[in-house]
């Protein structure tokens, strides 16, 4: 459901627009910030306030590579696998979490806690390999550094 | 003109197309798949390259994409080059990469321009050892087959769905190679124009999904050239036919008509030929009451001269939904005074004016194709989209040819289509549609106006009173609605190709009035009109130019008992007067024969019912809404006793001892006379070749020169083939033996050349691709406007307002592409794309009344009383109410009239 | 030596405010330009201070701006792309963390010049703090009446605003972009007509780098001579350039156009870590070609860097050093560019998966012999002129030039069937 808070967001957004159709990928990630993931009714609901159809939101939000439209675990981790934190070793990195959360990317933990997700190129190539867990940046991992990091997530830091 | 070389050799072409326009128009095989002549240029799927080279002297040269390269004067280029043939055929590999090769399974199979195309790159060895992807497919509806796997992502199908249709509930979603073309959810594609994907598609991932329930492969299709049936606007279609029953229905092209697609309703309307319901023996009944009996020709024949001969007084009723031929016949052989157009006195009155409009001087009646090109549109009244909906994507196609301009400034070449469309952006050009509820064009209009039939009239009379003052001024009209007349006369005024639509639609004769002096004024300021009317049935016209009276004056003759025998063509009486009015007809009548195709209630009352031939089992003339006289060609022999109407008419005054009524051996003959006796129809003698017609000696093979099995389709009977049937009423047989090459545009039976095996064809029928069939586009135009003619009509009456009353709504028709159309509800799969009945009410009405969606109402005039589900519309103006046009239950009066509605 | 786009920045600290930022001299130059000169006379000092593109086409940056017919429809717009995605860049990053009113003084002016009032800058999701702090400048702009109406009183407006895109490579293209900015798929489409003629919503559109931007308070403040002398070439400028791989010290610098490679190699990022050598280095970012030590004196300019067989780029290298395996390496960058394939064309929709199918092949040992000669025959129907857009060119070029310098590497992992480097 769209809460009125989310409606005032999106209506803030299609002001600064030539057309409703052009605020829907600020839309899509608006609302994903308040509910964590674009389900298909979520879809729906965006999709008749921004006056499109549901195969045309969904053409877009299909298209892009932040929008989850699949659930997410209450974080995020975006693991870069580029080309530089590859050199830098980042395979060691992701087989630390496979051993540690269990997860394959793609995947979220099974209490709930963390999604795995590879991301591109984070601009952190000097300081690589480097992930980030929701908005927040971690560079230099090691998988000591790792579970440091995964340890304060799990005592609640948000 | 431009000179450009290829492969060393100048040609000359036109300047500005684009380069593979040129190649193809010249002849030469360059494969393509986003391409389409229709719809343009996009550079996706890169199969289309050609070498260019700077000058003479440049030997190394460069890849381009021909479908992207606009075509200069001294352009040089090589299709032959090594390394373009190595580039092209290396596209097809990639696309293959993924593609299932499930060629032996696939409906496309035969008719694959994927196959094609591997071909003629010669691409034939797969390297690549990788999994491919795969798919789920999607429930698409009673239409299509889904069928993800085999898509090699050209985006045609969105461009054509989207762009070029309008349809919103369709998209690509995923990116990179994990594309997937569908809609959000399964679900029926809403567009009418959804089964265009068939042809669109370049392989098999949308596939027609009626002809899968009886699929032949393309090679083995008996066809012919035909003309649909299902509206006014005439499509020409290809029929498919084997073991007797038709198969499918594809476009033909024609680029005056349909161009390169067709509804729905035409596409998948086919299946009442194939229908269980149909009559394939003649039936007799000894009294009214008794059981009727098969009955074999010769039987059927006697009963019917022995009923006949006891009382005389034979009237004949008429068919628009038959052919000119067997309406002609049945006018010869009760005679013109006793021959009566099956329509009712209202729809014939209306009929009779728009045959008057078309006549006038100086207003022209545009071509679908003329139609498209209209830079201003006025559409009075008509539901366009569910009456005519080909003529529907035609003005969807002139809003943007205003907005074109833009493109020209920028020297964006037009057929450059993503250009285009960014640079038109949403501009629009104007179209202003008044009509009483709202219709799918709306979304398009530049204004719209919902309103009763006679303020319909009233604002296209105020259109026409602004662009002359002589045509009369409209009292009493609002101050909006006067502005609105002032802004559409000024955008009519400021086209150079203006078009006024409007039809039988509303059934208002006030409307098409209007409609015709909006046109007459605007010719007045010396602006080139364009005034095409909609008429309901696909011969409507053509039985109009035949004449005769209306239904209602065949009751009056019947009532006063100066007709004791009648005879029905291929109409349901029921569906088009009162029940009541027909029951006392039957009562009143002493003999009764009907010809028609389908069991009906008309059928069930009959004395002799003669089985008659569709469209897919004999030949003829249709009229259609431009006044384009087109023939339609029999596909296969008809099973049982079947024959075409005007035969059966034939045999009747044979019969009768009246064969000088009827000397007619072949249709030439019957044409020939009617050619002779009916001024207006003197040329239609021209509209196609006669059946001695003979290409190289030989007659045209309806079959293809692959087709399988011919001795084994029989050998269940016997193991020595047949002799093909005989054809007395065309040049085409029924066999593989025959001419196979090109034949003259109006009897060319399938599109198909060496290497080109799909629809793609077509191509090579062209003068040039996307342009008309090489020898002219089928079809002749038989209404034209005469200089010479009476004024007539010009005492026009503008109509008071509409006043709502508190005790009644006026009824008006809704129309349903799906759905009022009678023989497409025959069949299954445009009956399950069809709504229930309901009644449509205004939330004003609504609300008097105290009734909300889906409360069983009643509705009633006279003795007739409705039990419908309401529907509440809130575009449906106060004071009307809707019925929808034909659905189960809802035919059999004439509409608009006034009408009681209360809670039931 | 001058380096006036990251003097002020604080390596680590944060962003300059607005304040800071004008006690440093900023907006200085919008006052200069808003107050005495015309678009015409902003357009002369820039074409003359040759400042080409540095988001890696290397376009000249007045000649962008000057083609915007004269007459052109308005609105116009002006879109500065900050969606820095190319793998190895992040030069762009750190201009914006650092010192966001530079690159807002830069676009108003850009502005100004094409006579555009609207303006977006397009970023992508992941650069949160850039986020954080173009907003904040953003924000202070508008109060100080830097961006809105009559912007200092000169009669010119100009409204801002931030795009955050949901995340793609092909957002970098110009035209697929301005689809993003409207709503849709970030497809390109056809180079005609010219953004610079019908961009986004079908009017003219200009679209400049961030870093671009950056240098034009600069060139207004100090004139364009100064910033050709601040390069060692004919390109005025300096520029920022980064390096990763096994380095000493991965970082950026801002440095002159035209610095060698060696010099930023060795001296900047103190060469290789201990026990390990150089190979290679994608001088630009992913979409470059690997040059190898012959290549280490080459000036690291748009010409000549091109003369030695690669590109500029976004000036940010990507080193190969002899313990990482090339073929893994482009097996990354294969993979990254076929799952970034906007999926419009064949030849990049199709050919990247394979192409980085038959590299994962090798590097799993079920490589074989004709898998060479596939690639190689790939880096050709993936080349420029065959794709819609420049992005499987891009991708084909360090696997095309690895094929060259590192083949014997690709034959060993067909011969041992495995990975050497495992």
């Amino acid at each position: 459901m769209l809460t009125d808070l989310m409606k005032r967001e999106l209506l803030a957004e299609i002001d600064r627009t030539e057309t409703r159709q052009a605020a829907c990928i600020e839309a899509l990630q608006i609302v994903q910030r308040h509910l964590g993931w674009i389900s298909n009714e979520t879809l729906r609901e965006i999709a008749d306030f921004l006056n499109m159809t549901p195969d045309e939101l969904e053409g877009v939000a299909t298209f892009y590579n932040h929008i989850h439209r699949k659930p997410v675990g209450r974080h995020v981790i975006l693991v870069c696998d580029s080309v530089v934190c590859w050199i830098e070793g980042v395979e060691e990195i992701l087989e630390h979490i496979r051993a540690t959360l269990h997860i394959e990317p793609g995947e979220t933990t099974s209490d709930g806690l963390f999604t795995l997700l590879p991301v591109q190129c984070l601009g952190a190539c000097d300081n690589a390999p480097a992930l980030m867990i929701d908005e927040e940046l971690f560079t230099n991992l090691t998988p000591a550094r790792f579970d440091e990091i995964v340890a304060a997530y799990r005592d609640g830091k948000s | 003109m431009a000179v450009i070389y290829i492969d060393n050799k100048p040609y000359e072409v036109k300047e500005g197309q684009s380069l593979l326009n040129a190649c193809l128009s010249l002849g030469f095989s360059v494969p393509y798949f986003c391409w389409h002549p229709e719809l343009h240029s996009v550079g996706a799927c890169r199969q289309c390259a050609v070498k260019q080279f700077r000058n003479e002297s440049d030997t190394r040269g460069f890849i381009i994409m021909s479908c992207m390269t606009p075509v200069e004067d001294g352009l040089c280029i090589s299709i032959d080059d090594p390394e373009a043939r190595q580039f092209r055929a290396s596209i097809i590999e990639m696309l293959m990469l993924n593609h299932p090769h499930d060629c032996p399974v696939c409906d496309e199979g035969g008719e694959c321009h994927l196959q094609d195309m591997t071909v003629m790159t010669g691409h034939v060895r797969r390297r690549t050892r990788f999994p491919k992807r795969t798919y789920r497919n999607q429930d698409l509806g009673p239409f299509l087959n889904h069928e993800m796997n085999r898509c090699i992502q050209c985006y045609r199908c969105l461009r054509f769905y989207r762009d070029y249709a309008g349809g919103r509930d369709f998209n690509v979603f995923g990116i990179h190679q994990r594309l997937y073309f569908g809609r959000y959810e399964d679900g029926k594609l809403e567009s009418e124009f959804s089964g265009n994907l068939v042809e669109v598609c370049p392989t098999g991932v949308f596939t027609d999904k009626t002809f899968m329930k009886h699929f032949t492969r393309k090679w083995d299709l008996q066809t012919a050239p035909s003309i649909c049936v299902h509206c006014s606007v005439g499509c020409n279609t290809i029929v498919g036919e084997r073991y007797g029953t038709v198969r499918r229905i594809l476009n033909r092209f024609n680029r005056e008509v349909n161009g390169y697609f067709l509804c729905d309703r035409g596409r998948f309307g086919y299946e009442f030929v194939n229908s269980e319901l149909r009559i394939r023996r003649p039936l007799v009944r000894d009294a009214r009451t008794a059981e009727a009996q098969p009955a074999n020709k010769a039987a059927a024949l006697k009963r019917v001269a022995q009923i006949l001969r006891k009382t005389p007084g034979l009237i004949g009723i008429g068919s628009p939904r038959a052919s000119l031929e067997s309406n002609y016949a049945l006018r010869k052989l009760v005679g013109p005074d006793r021959f009566f157009a099956g329509v009712s006195g209202a729809e014939q009155r209306l009929i009779t004016a728009i045959l008057d409009s078309m006549r006038k001087p100086s207003v022209l009646s545009p071509s679908l194709q003329e139609v498209e090109r209209a830079d201003a549109v006025l559409l009075l009244g008509e539901d366009v989209p569910n009456t005519a909906p080909r003529l529907a994507l035609a003005l969807r196609q002139s809003v943007r040819v205003r907005p074109m301009t833009l493109a020209d400034q920028l020297c964006v070449p037009r057929w450059m289509d993503h250009a285009v469309r960014l640079v038109v952006h949403d501009a629009r050009g104007p179209l202003y549609i008044a009509t009483p509820y709202r219709t799918r064009l709306d979304s398009l209009a530049t204004k719209t106006l919902r309103g009763a039939p006679d303020d319909i009239a009233r604002l296209g009379f105020a259109v026409a009173h602004e662009l002359s003052t002589d045509s009369p001024a409209v009292a009493g009209l609002s101050e909006e609605a006067q502005s609105l007349a002032h802004e559409i006369a000024q955008a009519l005024q400021g086209a150079s190709c203006p078009l006024v639509m409007s039809g039988t639609g509303c059934g208002s004769m006030a409307v098409v009035q209007a409609a015709d002096a909006v046109a007459r004024s605007l010719r007045k300021t010396g602006r080139p009109a364009m005034l095409s009317f909609i008429v309901p049935e696909c011969n409507s016209l053509g039985l109009g130019i035949l004449g005769g009276g209306s239904l209602e004056d065949a009751v009056e003759r019947i009532l006063k008992g100066d007709a004791h025998n009648l005879i029905i063509l291929q109409s349901n009486l029921f569906r088009r007067l009162d029940r009541e009015t027909v029951e006392e007809v039957f009562e009143k009548i002493e003999h009764v024969v009907v010809l028609d195709h389908v069991a009906n209630r008309c059928v069930e009352r009959a004395d002799v019912v003669l089985p008659s031939a569709t469209f897919a089992e004999s030949d003829g003339t249709f009229v259609n809404n431009e006044g384009r006289g087109q023939r339609f060609f029999q596909v296969m022999v008809p099973q049982g006793d079947v024959q075409a109407s005007w035969r059966w008419i034939r045999d009747i005054a044979d019969a009768l001892d009246k064969g000088e009524l009827a000397p007619w051996t072949s249709l030439d003959d019957l044409i020939a006379d009617m050619a002779a006796s009916v001024q207006r129809l003197k040329e239609v003698v021209r509209i196609a070749p006669a059946a001695d017609f003979r290409m190289t000696g030989m007659r045209i093979a309806r079959e293809s020169h692959r087709y399988s099995g011919r001795t084994a389709v029989t050998a269940y009977v016997s193991v020595h083939e047949p002799k093909p049937p005989q054809d007395d009423d065309s040049p085409l047989a029924f066999s593989m033996e025959g001419f196979q090459g090109h034949v003259p545009p109006a009897v060319i039976p399938r599109f198909w050349s060496p290497g080109w095996n799909s629809i793609q064809a077509v191509n090579k029928f062209q003068s040039e691709v996307g342009g008309p069939l090489a020898g002219g586009d089928p079809g002749i135009r038989l209404i034209e406007p005469m200089e010479n003619v009476e004024k007539g009509q010009e005492g026009a009456i503008v109509p008071e307002p509409f006043r709502p009353r508190t005790d009644a709504c006026l009824l008006v028709p809704l129309f349903h592409v799906f759905g009022s159309e009678e023989l497409s509800m025959l069949s299954p799969a445009i009956a399950e794309a069809a709504p229930e009945p309901y009644v449509g009410l205004s939330p004003e009405d609504a609300d008097r009344l105290g009734l909300r969606d889906g409360n069983t109402v009643a509705v009633r005039w006279d003795e007739t009383e409705l039990t419908l589900p309401a529907k509440i519309m809130d575009d449906l103006p106060g004071g009307l109410a809707g019925l929808p046009h034909g659905l189960p239950g809802l035919s059999g009066f004439v509409l608009p009239r006034w009408g009681k509605i209360r809670a039931k | 030596m001058e380096r006036p786009l990251t003097q002020h920045i604080q390596p680590g600290g944060e962003p300059l405010s607005l304040a800071e930022y004008e006690k440093k001299g900023g907006y200085q130059a919008l006052r200069r330009v808003l107050g005495s000169m015309t678009p015409r006379q902003v357009l002369d000092v820039v074409s003359k201070a040759n400042l080409r593109g540095r988001g890696g086409a290397g376009f000249p940056t007045g000649t962008k701006w000057e083609s915007v017919p004269e007459g052109a429809p308005k609105p116009r717009y002006f879109i500065v792309d900050a969606d820095e995605m190319e793998p190895g860049a992040f030069k762009d990053r750190y201009l914006m963390e650092g010192n966001p009113h530079q690159l807002i003084e830069g676009l108003i002016i850009g502005a100004y010049t094409v006579e555009a009032e609207a303006a977006v800058v397009f970023i992508r999701w992941e650069y949160t703090r850039a986020r954080k702090s173009l907003r904040k400048a953003i924000e202070e702009a508008y109060e100080r009446k830097y961006l809105g109406g009559n912007i200092l009183a000169s009669g010119f407006n100009l409204e801002v605003q931030l795009h955050v895109s949901a995340g793609r490579y092909i957002c970098g293209e110009g035209t697929a972009l301005v689809k993003s900015l409207a709503g849709d798929r970030a497809l390109p489409h056809a180079k005609v007509p010219r953004q610079t003629q019908a961009g986004l919503w079908g009017k003219p559109t200009i679209l400049n780098n961030a870093e671009t931007l950056c240098n034009v308070p600069h060139i207004i403040s100090n004139g364009p001579e100064w910033f050709r002398t601040l390069s060692r070439c004919n390109d005025g400028g300096t520029k920022i350039y980064g390096a990763s791989g096994k380095l000493k010290r991965p970082g950026l610098w801002e440095l002159p156009l035209g610095t060698s490679l060696r010099e930023i190699l060795e001296e900047c990022a103190g060469g290789m870590r201990e026990g390990l050598r150089f190979r290679g280095v994608l001088p630009g970012g992913a979409s470059t070609d690997f040059l190898v030590e012959e290549h280490l004196d080459v000036a690291m300019d748009y010409d000549s860097v091109q003369k030695a067989g690669s590109r500029l780029g976004t000036g940010t290298m990507i080193v190969l050093d002899d313990r990482t395996c090339p073929v893994g390496m482009v097996h990354n960058l294969e993979h990254f560019f076929a799952h970034e394939s906007c999926g419009w064309c064949t030849p990049c929709r199709e050919g990247l998966p394979w192409a980085a199918a038959i590299l994962k092949a090798l590097e799993q040992g079920q490589g074989r012999a004709e898998d060479l000669d596939t690639l190689g025959q790939l880096t050709g129907r993936l080349g420029p002129g065959r794709t819609f857009c420049a992005l499987a060119p891009g991708a084909m070029a360090p696997l095309k030039s690895a094929l060259k310098f590192f083949r014997a590497d690709f034959e060993l992992h067909v011969a041992e069937k495995r990975c050497p480097w495992r």
